[in-house]
């Protein structure tokens, strides 16, 4: 019988420290100081990173991005995916093991519910027990205190959206406005859900990377890896007597590795969907290998072919770099460098050249011929910019309105501009004509492709 | 008003959700009751191509229970909300409703500004930046399209920045205008006039009471005929505002210049209209508009 919707067994990690475990946790801590640190920066006036979703303005460090510099985020999520592909082709899921806020933050709740109710044979004992007081304080305890880490999660969350520092005064005069209540809450909530109580069944159920994970993954893939060759057959044994003369292999099926695994898989029973190679079972082994005075390794990160076919470590190594790795990084790196380039090349204002809405081409005075333009001037630097607007295109083509604007700092100006053509300058019908806008005392130019209508 | 032209798309429409949504729901449940074939080993049983064999992955029960809580949450948002044909749900709500709510709390939310501008003289509003800033907005919502950006019009539609007046400059006649509009009309007036070469010589004589070039022996036959025009344009051309009647002895040709564009004014008259605005605006916008009007032509310049 099989049933195709299951109750979740609880599933109660242990604690594990070790090679792997302490990288996890210098990820965990680089992240989370980068997450809750940065909105605290500031630079000159202002918060150094700051999305205003109100005024559409993104600041980040000394660049202002508008909505229309769109095109970088863009390339962000190219990077971002890119990257994605490139760990995952090398050694696995990578990122899922270390960086993923979910691990991250499970992790982080984990080790407060260690704090609080012991490690994992403490909580599965106490849990089946009946209510007391320690119980009840132990847990109560632990909710507490994970519910102000998941505030603080979403109050953080916020201040990348509104200037941290007015949001914390506003929190303390209770005076927040009501979407960012909703969102801190929300985010809050959100963090609490998932690393207190989903935890391994968002990896399992829920992330779509689980799913497509295999298609990334070839014969010279990094993976957390148990060596069945070396291990069976596993059984318990003493510490002094030779697994050989009792014809097993090294695993002495102490099921550690299982009892670490936050998935709750079984590793020795190969590579499974739900491993999301975080290697504590690799560490737990490691520790468990030293204890028996066995070579370490029974668990490790290998791949299919150097298992296959018994590669030294700097045999495998050497497989790294095959050509899908290569062209992964060529094209990372090729994105990479487009984006900085083309951001250290950014002309720090736009323009948006749109023709009147009303009037298609005019006759004034004795049969000259006006035009109406309404220009878009997007100052996307911190100080008040002037700017030249002269026109190109047409012999005789002029300016009547002012030609010098000034837009005050990360402001966005309209103004209605005003061209005449004299009388026979052109046939009838539409020109290409140019509006070139240049900032007053830099060298950042623009040149904004137009029309000018001549009428019969 | 109905969307459908027949109940026939109606009864369809919510036919095909509420059975959809059902069978949503059965899916759920015989999937939670299908039995596979074998499985201990963790696997369906399906074999196929001699080895390939299907895991048995389960769902979490909670997601089933999800699934539950959509389809309760699809019935409880069609009862509310319009989506089963015609239905209007016991809400009520409508998108145009829903429209009229946002544009009555945005009213409600500029309110006072605009109390404090009614409070204000037309001469103390040109004066108040942040009035002439919201003036310039409003203007470029709802007058730009004919008037233009710079309010200087086309052909056809005034120039707002000189200071020539139709129907007259004054606060309050402005606010007449961009209130209830105004209706233009210039009747065709070739029988009254004469013959082709009568109505020749009358549009010499109107170019000459401005100045232009013309003819000075047409224009002198051509007076005579002036009589049929000044009943609205008075005896000598000066226009009369109380009509709407220009001046002709300026040198603003709203219909166009030279005598061609003279004859046909004649002989096929005018139908010019500027739409009322008392529905769309409120009076508040359509004060700070007024004073905003008035700046474009005291200044006699282009609004920036």
């Amino acid at each position: 019988m099989v049933s195709l919707y299951a109750a979740r067994k609880d599933i109660y990690p242990r604690s594990v420290s070790g090679f792997f475990s302490r990288w996890r946790w210098a990820m965990v801590i680089l992240t989370q100081l980068v997450f809750y640190g940065l909105p605290w920066l500031e630079w000159g006036q202002r918060q150094a990173v700051l999305f205003d979703l109100g005024d559409r303005r993104f600041y980040i460090f000394g660049l202002v991005l508008y909505p229309q510099d769109f095109i970088y985020l863009t390339g962000l999520l190219v990077i971002s995916a890119l990257g994605l592909f490139l760990f995952t082709a090398v050694a696995g899921r990578l990122w899922c093991g270390y960086t993923c806020p979910q691990t991250v933050y499970t992790e982080m709740f984990l080790w407060i519910e260690k704090q609080m109710e012991g490690d994992r044979s403490a909580r599965m004992r106490r849990d089946g027990q009946l209510w007391s007081m320690d119980k009840f304080l132990r847990k109560g305890g632990k909710h507490v205190a994970w519910l102000l880490l998941a505030m603080w999660t979403g109050f953080t969350f916020v201040g990348y959206f509104t200037p941290i520092k007015e949001l914390g005064l506003a929190f303390v005069q209770l005076n927040m406005g009501s979407w960012e209540i909703f969102w801190s809450i929300f985010y809050g909530f959100a963090t609490y859900g998932n690393a207190g109580f989903m935890r391994e069944q968002v990896c399992l159920h829920m992330c779509p990377y689980a799913r497509f994970q295999s298609a990334m993954f070839d014969k010279d893939t990094l993976i957390v890896t148990y060596d069945a060759e070396r291990g069976e057959p596993r059984g318990a044994r003493s510490r002094k007597t030779d697994p050989a003369t009792l014809n097993l292999g090294a695993c002495i099926d102490c099921t550690l590795c299982v009892q670490v695994c936050p998935t709750g898989i079984d590793i020795r029973d190969g590579l499974q969907y739900e491993c999301i190679g975080c290697g504590a079972c690799a560490d737990v082994c490691d520790t468990v290998m030293d204890k028996m005075g066995y070579a370490r390794g029974l668990v490790k990160y290998s791949t299919e072919n150097a298992m296959n076919q018994h590669w030294t470590k700097s045999q495998t190594l050497r497989h790294v770099l095959r050509p899908r790795i290569l062209i992964y990084t060529s094209i990372l790196l090729g994105v990479v460098v487009a984006m900085v380039v083309s951001l250290a090349l950014r002309t720090p204002f736009k323009v948006d050249v749109v023709r009147d809405r009303g009037v298609m081409a005019r006759v004034v005075g004795k049969g000259d011929i006006e035009n109406l333009y309404r220009l878009q001037l997007m100052n996307a630097t911190e100080s008040m910019q002037t700017y030249k607007i002269s026109t190109t295109g047409l012999p005789g083509l002029t300016l009547t309105t002012p030609d010098t604007v000034e837009v005050a700092s990360t402001e966005s100006h309209w103004v209605t501009v005003r061209l005449v053509a004299p009388f026979g300058s052109a046939e009838p019908g539409s020109h290409v004509i140019y509006f070139d806008v240049e900032a007053i005392g830099t060298t950042d130019k623009v040149s904004e492709k137009s029309s000018f209508i001549v009428p019969r | 008003m109905s969307d459908f032209t027949s109940n026939f798309w109606s009864i369809y429409v919510t036919v095909i959700t509420i059975v959809s949504i059902l069978a949503c729901l059965l899916l759920l449940w015989f999937s939670g009751k299908a039995k596979a074939m074998t499985a201990e080993d963790n696997t369906t049983g399906h074999v196929w191509d001699g080895d390939l064999r299907e895991m048995n992955n389960p769902l979490p029960r909670w997601w089933a229970y999800l699934f539950v809580i959509t389809v309760i949450f699809a019935f409880v948002y069609l009862a509310l909300y319009p989506g089963l044909g015609t239905y209007k749900g016991t809400l009520g709500w409508t998108s145009l409703g829903q429209h009229e709510k946002e544009v009555d709390k945005g009213n409600a939310e500029v309110a006072p500004l605009y109390a404090k501008f009614e409070a204000m003289t037309p001469e103390e509003l040109i004066k108040d930046t942040q009035a002439m800033a919201i003036g310039d907005r409003l203007f470029m919502n709802n007058c730009a399209q004919c008037h233009a950006s710079d309010a200087r019009g086309t052909k056809g539609i005034p120039n707002l920045t000189d200071g020539d007046w139709l129907h007259g400059g004054t606060p309050e006649l402005i606010k007449t205008t961009l209130t209830q509009g105004r209706m233009g009309n210039m009747p065709p007036m070739a029988a009254a006039v004469g013959s082709s070469s009568d109505v020749k010589n009358l549009a010499q004589y109107v170019l000459s009471l401005s100045g232009s070039p013309h003819d000075s022996v047409q224009a002198a036959l051509g007076k005579e005929k002036f009589v049929a025009c000044a009943a609205c344009h008075g005896a000598n051309g000066k226009g009369n505002q109380a009509l709407g009647a220009p001046n002709l002895t300026d040198d603003i040709w709203l219909h166009g210049y030279g005598e061609a564009a003279i004859i046909s004014m004649i002989n096929n008259g005018k139908v010019n209209q500027m739409p009322a605005q008392a529905e769309k605006l409120t009076e508040g916008q359509i004060h700070v508009l007024t004073s905003y009007v008035l700046s474009l032509s005291n200044k006699g310049v282009s609004a920036q």
